[in-house]
Order: structure tokens, then sequence, then C-alpha cells
């Protein structure tokens, strides 16, 4: 597939004002807003265009599989730091688009953070470049980042350009026993210190603790802070970020990102926390979910739920007003005419 | 060159006596020796008297600032400490500046969060000192931040010499409260991870005061490391220096800090503040290690003998903490130090892939010989931003032109290498014509789209950061002779 097809097929619908949706492997087809449109499949556009181990960077098309890119860092020791969830097969266009960033966000940072560029087809069919491969480029609005998480409603993804980082010399995780309070209270008092946390993870009354750094910081911060190591935990973290470990299990489960700090949003079925306390998982049909994390200081996301139910709540918390009248203009400003992913995000646009 | 922005047809009094509703006598400044000091920002080679200057103390007022200017159709800059080196703080003749200087409390610093919550005015450092009891510290830094704010740091996305690891404002903020031209209040980030909708703090920041005016910035505060130091290393040649920051890189090291200051920049730094900087050198890097003890004298020893291998002359490494600010002292004070030894400089901003610096430095070399000026570099070596400080007398005829032009062909070359116009110090006016080498029509649409989203008016910083596409025809037709285009040995990117 050539990026003049993927051109073409925009300019298409465009034209005929027919409804968009974007597809790469289809492995979040379950996040988010309701399906909506014919498929624009883009997983035939793929491949690596740039690999700079020594500038840091990889460019790569929307549908390059993040576990080839993935591999290609690897020979050179390097990462995506934001330990993204693969699904099944994700892609690197959908993992910009639906910007979930997996167990590492705490210590490196979220998508968003290591965007340097894009190619973006917008929904007129212009081909559009913004950033690039340098680390730093304040030239003009930072569009790239922008679209994280924009789940696919600004344009086609066609090429992303990511930050990279060298792995860690050593990595070790300890374990630890404890409730839901104490594991909130010493999470944050860990991330005031200069300690290398990469991970945490509190499930059933044990709390999982990943160091990466240099070897002598990580065998330095396990002398300080005590507890067991881990066995296989690679995989722990893997089924982690993937969500296969039982904790996620169920057919309703909500993402709610808060300040760390916040001791208990007063909800029941907390399942497990991540991100030295910001992330926390909660199962069950909820009453009053979003209104208990608004209240605390942040939102909930309806992250897996039967579309019945997904229609009825909507997948992201709602806006306001003058907030949703500001993101309806900037969805016109790349869509004129509404075509790309319609619902997706927010049944309003 | 015809006027290629939107004319603003300002009446003055009626305008004055509006304002006058809404602000104390105080909190407005009307007369024109009043008004001289806000004429220019850094960049002192632009200015311009605004019709009045407002300094508000409340987030009201600003509220009622805007909404007026709204109402009459006036122009509005923003404005902080006025460090910034772009003229983004320039103000618009026929408008007002809108400054935040009054902005200037830390509302909460919250040990347990780690963030801090302080009003546009703040200036940066302060914010670090005030955190230092808790042992935490705000990361980007800026060189202007003793005097620099918040404000400023968010409309410009500032960096510092500690972005490669620490990042830049963009990923150090949390959330900002915005007013629009329309006198709307937004509340966009929190603290927690991530918000629902689009990223619009990352729209925001560094946006050049051209979307919304910033009342309040919330930031992520970070544990200081226990140790750092640094390693100065000479190299007989800029290649190999160039070499060894990718050898550095390429062995899985991403220092704290990795700067390059060239042998113009160490002879006019080092008799300023006797770094003991090797003035053989034909460059300098310095590379600082922060973290554990144990981290740091793990990652000195790397760095040693990447630079080693890499074959630098010279190498030093930090004993103390007095030692480590004494190597950094030159690189900070790089710019006040060129500013010894010529009486004007313009100092450019781009940013290169970092395997390309050799050939920019080569280049800079014959620009110095066709446009007969010096030129002194400094570099933040990890992240590829490079400053070159073209010296200059502004007194003698034609010298600001010559070195004006020097500047752009830098820029014009920084692009065609593969890089950008700006790493750090934003577009402002001073860079409008290269944006339009930056980038195709399509994209300068989009940014005036999103622009209109946000001020469909246009009244929030006009001319700046964005060129209308009239100016960019002009400047086309300025610069491309007999259909050539510029560098036509380099590879297209």
């Amino acid at each position: 597939m050539m990026l003049d097809d993927l051109v073409a097929a925009l300019r298409a619908a465009h034209d005929s004002q027919t409804p968009l949706r974007i597809r790469g492997a289809g492995s979040k087809d379950f996040y988010g807003g309701m399906l909506a449109g014919e498929v624009l499949d883009v997983a035939a556009y793929r491949g690596i265009v740039a690999y700079e181990p020594t500038e840091l960077y990889v460019t790569a098309k929307c549908g390059t599989p993040l576990a080839e890119v993935e591999a290609a860092l690897a020979e050179k020791g390097q990462m995506l730091a934001f330990e993204p969830p693969h699904f099944s097969g994700a892609t690197v266009g959908g993992c910009v688009a639906a910007g979930l960033s997996g167990p590492r966000r705490q210590q490196a940072g979220a998508v968003r953070d290591f965007i340097l560029g894009v190619k973006l087809i917008d929904g007129a069919g212009q081909v559009l470049d913004f950033g690039g491969q340098v680390m730093k480029n304040v030239a003009g609005y930072d569009v790239s980042r922008l679209l994280a998480g924009s789940m696919g409603t600004l344009g086609v993804l066609a090429e992303v350009t990511l930050k990279v980082l060298p792995q860690p010399v050593a990595e070790q995780t300890l374990v630890f026993t404890m409730d839901e309070a104490e594991a909130i209270k010493r999470l944050n008092q860990w991330g005031g210190q200069p300690l290398p946390v990469s991970a945490s993870f509190w499930h059933g009354g044990q709390l999982w603790l990943r160091l990466s750094g240099a070897r002598a910081a990580v065998d330095a911060a396990y002398r300080k802070l005590g507890g067991t190591l881990a066995v296989d935990a690679e995989n722990h973290w893997i089924s982690v970020r993937e969500q296969t470990h039982p904790a996620f299990a169920g057919s309703i489960l909500w993402r709610l990102a808060l300040p760390s700090t916040v001791h208990s949003p007063g909800l029941d079925g907390l399942r497990a926390i991540e991100w030295g306390g910001g992330l926390r998982w909660y199962a069950g049909e909820l009453d009053a979910v979003r209104g208990a994390a608004a209240r605390a200081g942040g939102h909930a996301v309806l992250f897996r739920a039967p579309e019945s139910l997904r229609c009825r709540e909507g997948a992201f918390a709602s806006l306001l007003p003058a907030m949703l009248a500001l993101h309806r203009r900037l969805k016109n400003s790349f869509d004129p005419r509404r075509i790309l992913n319609l619902g997706r995000l927010y049944a309003e646009f | 060159m015809t006027s290629p922005e939107p004319a603003f047809d300002t009446d003055r009094a009626a305008l004055v006596a509006r304002l006058n509703t809404v602000l104390p006598a105080h909190c407005l400044l009307v007369d024109d020796e009043d008004l001289r000091p806000y004429e220019c920002d850094g960049l002192t080679a632009y200015r311009e008297l605004p019709m009045a200057v407002c300094l508000p103390e409340t987030e009201g007022q600003v509220v009622d600032v805007l909404r007026t200017c709204h109402q009459l159709g006036v122009p509005v800059v923003a404005r902080g400490a006025g460090t910034g080196l772009s003229g983004g703080a320039m103000p618009h003749a026929q408008g007002v500046v809108l400054s935040l200087a009054r902005f200037n409390k830390i509302l909460r610093v919250d040990r347990e969060a780690r963030l801090a919550v302080v009003q546009p005015g703040v200036r940066n450092l302060a914010v670090s000192e005030a955190a230092a009891p808790f042992s935490l510290y705000y990361a980007p830094d800026p060189s202007s931040q003793i005097a620099c704010t918040l404000g400023g740091n968010v409309a410009e996305n500032s960096g510092g010499v500690h972005c490669l690891k620490y990042g830049l404002t963009v990923h150090n903020v949390l959330r900002i409260r915005v007013v629009s031209i329309e006198g709307e209040v937004f509340e966009i980030g929190s603290e927690a991870p991530d918000s629902p909708g689009y990223d619009l703090l990352a729209l925001l920041i560094g946006s050049e005061g051209m979307l919304g005016v910033v009342t309040e910035v919330t930031v992520k505060l970070v544990p200081k490391p226990e140790l750092a130091q640094v390693v100065m290393a000479s190299f007989d040649d800029v290649g190999k220096a160039g070499d060894a920051v990718a050898r550095i890189i390429a062995a899985g090291i991403i220092p704290a800090g990795l700067e390059m200051m060239d042998k113009p920049a160490t002879a006019a730094v080092e008799p300023y503040v006797k770094a003991g900087y090797d003035l053989d050198a034909a460059a300098i890097l310095l590379c600082e290690s922060d973290g554990t003890p144990e981290e740091v004298a793990e990652e000195i020893s790397r760095v040693t003998e990447v630079l080693t291998a890499a074959g630098a002359g010279n190498i030093r490494v930090s004993q103390s903490e007095t030692e480590r600010l004494r190597f950094w002292a030159g690189r900070k004070a790089a710019f006040p130090a060129v500013g010894r030894i010529t009486p004007d400089y313009y100092c450019m901003d781009g940013t290169i892939p970092r395997k390309r610096l050799a050939e920019m430095l080569a280049a800079i070399v014959e620009m110095e010989k066709k446009y007969a000026l010096r030129c002194a570099n400094v570099f933040h070596a990890g992240d590829g931003n490079l400053h070159p400080l073209i010296m200059y007398d502004a007194a003698k005829h034609g010298e600001w032109e010559r070195a004006e032009a020097f500047g752009a062909e830098i820029l014009e070359l920084s692009v065609a290498l593969g890089g950008s116009i700006t790493g750090e110090h934003g577009v402002g006016i001073e860079k409008i014509n290269q944006m339009c080498v930056q980038y195709k029509t399509p994209e300068l649409e989009t940014f005036r789209r999103i622009k209109a989203a946000f001020d469909e008016t246009g009244l929030l910083n006009p001319g700046k950061a964005v060129p209308s596409l009239h100016r960019c025809a002009e400047y086309g037709r300025m610069h491309v002779h007999h259909g050539e285009i510029k560098f036509p040995e380099l590879e297209r990117f």
C-alpha cells in the first residue's frame, strides 16, 4: 500500500461525504465510542521508514505492528519507554491514536511525551507534516502531540516519529504485602525520593514495584526498600501491560485517572492500582463512578464494557459545554466534512 | 514590502476610557514614558510602542480586559518577564500589552503530590527554590531562569540544559488555567495523569500567546538527585566532538546534560568566568551525570571510557559541587560573555540532527566570511539545539541587516538538514519568514484554522508565530532567485 492509496481513499470519502472508520489491527475495537462508518484498513501501510539509534528516534508507517518496531529497537538495546499495550497485534498508528501507555508511564511519561512528529492525512485528504525527528522543535503549534488520544477523529496518522530510549541496564521487581491505603501512602512517599521506580501494580493486598536503571542504583534501592524479589517479573509486567492479569477480568472495567494522592474515591470494586497511584481500575456496573472520579480531581473511562452500557454511559467523561464547543471547532479544522471516526471519542462529533 | 498582516484601527481614547472602567488606575499605563519599558522583549532589535499596558491583579480583571479588547477589536499581547528571544512579546502598535507581572504568587507547594500551583508571573527559579525544602525541584531550566516566568515558559515551551533527560515545559506541566479572548476561563489538564478529550495542554504549551492567556500553572516537581557530577572533555576537532555525542547515546547513556561550546565561545567565556576551559580545544563537551552516588560513579566511568575512545584530549571530572558549578558557569554565562566582546549579538536557535553538526559548523564558518561577521557557537548537543551567537554592531550601518541575513541562512540550513528553525526560543516575530520555509501551505492553513478555533477574530498576538500566506508569498519572491532553491547540494527532507 502506498501513501497515495490512502490519500485517494480519504479524498473520495471527503467528496462523497462517506463516514470512515480507520482501522489498523483492530486490537482496540473494544475501546472508545461506537464504531461507525466504512472501514478504512490501514494495516497494509506498514514498515519502519527510518530508525536512527544515535538520534534516538524511529519513524514508522501507521500499520506497522508495535512488535516489529520494538524488535528493531531491542536489537540496538533501545525501547519505546511508554511501554504501550499490544493487546492483539496493535499498530503504531492505533497506539498513538488511542494514546494508551503502559506500566513504565509512571517513570518515563506517556505516548504523547514521546511523539516528535507525524505525517497526517486530514479529513480533506491533504498530507500534512508536523514536528520532525529532532528532540526540540517549537515551530508552530504542537499538532503532533494533540493527536495522541484523538482516536482518529482528526486524521489518519500515516507516519509517526517517536523518541526512543535505551533499555535500562538493570531491572528488579520487589513484592510487598499491604492494603490499598498503605500502598497509596507508600507509592507517593517513594515518588518524592530519588528512587528508580519504573512501575507499580497493586492488586489483592500485594504491591509489585519495578526498579529500573543503572545496576548500582537498582541494587541500592532494593537494599533501601526491602520487600521480596519477584519471580518471573518480566511476565508479570507483560500481563499487567496486556491486561491478561486476573485483576482485569470481568466484562465491565473502569479506568480512573486520579491525582496519585487520592486515598479512595469512595467506590467499591477496586481491582488494581498502577502508576504510583495515578491509575486505578474498578470492575462492575458502578453507579456514579464518573461523579466520584470528578470529585476526586480525575476522570473515569468505561474501558471495557458490553456495547449497550458503553452506548448509554459513553466511553469517556463528558466535557463542559464550552470545552465541547472548542473540541467541535478543532474537529472541523481537521475534518471539515466530519467523516473520520464519528462518535469514536464523543457522540457529538 | 507591503504589510501582509491584518490591519487594526484602534481608537486610543475610547480604548483607554473602557480599560479605566475595568482596571484601577495603578493597573493601567498609558503615557509614553511608562510604555517605553514594554516596547521590546529580549530581542531588542524589534521594537513597537503599545497603546496601553494593563497590569491586572486578579483573574477577573484579566477576563475584563480581554472582553473589552474583544468587544473593541483591539489586539492583545500577553507578557511575562519579557526575557523571550524571538520578539513574541513585542507589542502591537494598535493594541495593548497584558502584563502578568503581578501574578507573582506561589499558591501551593504539595510535597506529597509533588506539584506546585503557581501564578504565571512567578519566576522559573522561584519554583525550585520553594520546593527545595522538600528536596524537590522543577526540572526545565532555561538559562534565563532567574528572571523568566512560568507563564512565558508555557507560552514558549521553554527548554534548558537538562531537557534530554527531564523534558521540556510540555513534559512538566500538569494543568493550566487559560482565559480565551472572549473572556471564558478554561481549566486544561489536571493533577491526574490524563484528562478527557483532546490533549489541549500540548496544543496550548508553546502556542506563543496566540490561543489564550494563562492565569495559573500547575507544574510537576521531581526529586532532587542526590549527586551530580560533570565531565569536561576537549576535542581538537568539532567533528570528533559531535561523534563523541553520538557515541554516548549509542552506549545507552542519557546524560542529565550534554553541552558543547566551540573555540570562539570558550575564548569569550574563559576570561569572564575563569571556568578552566581548554582554550586550545576546537570544542569542549560538558557531560553531566546525576542520580545516586553509585549510579553517578557508574555512569561517569562509562562516559569517560566513551569520550576517550572518541578521541577526547583532556578529560576532567568535577570533584566537588563548587567545581561542577564552575564548569557550568561558563556555559550558562555564554551569552553575557559574548556580549562583552561585541556591542551586539544575535542569538539563533535552530535544531539539527546531531550527526549533521560538523556540516552545520563548517557552513557557519563560510557564512562568517560571506557576511563579514563573527559567530560563536554554544550547543545543547544532547538534543541537537544549536545557539549560534552572531556578533555585530548595531551602530554600524548595514551590520544588523547582515546579521539578520546570516541568521536566516542558518535557520534555513537547519530545515534543509532535517531540523527545525526553533528548538526553544519560539517563532515570535523573528522567525516568522522562516516558518514559510519550515512548513508548506497546507500546514500553515491548519495552524490558522486552529488559531481561529480559539480566537476567531485573531486578536491574540497578531502577526506572530504563524505567517499569513501573503507574507510567505512575498518572502518566497524575495528569496527564490532564477527558480533556484537554496542548498541544492543537500538531500531534501
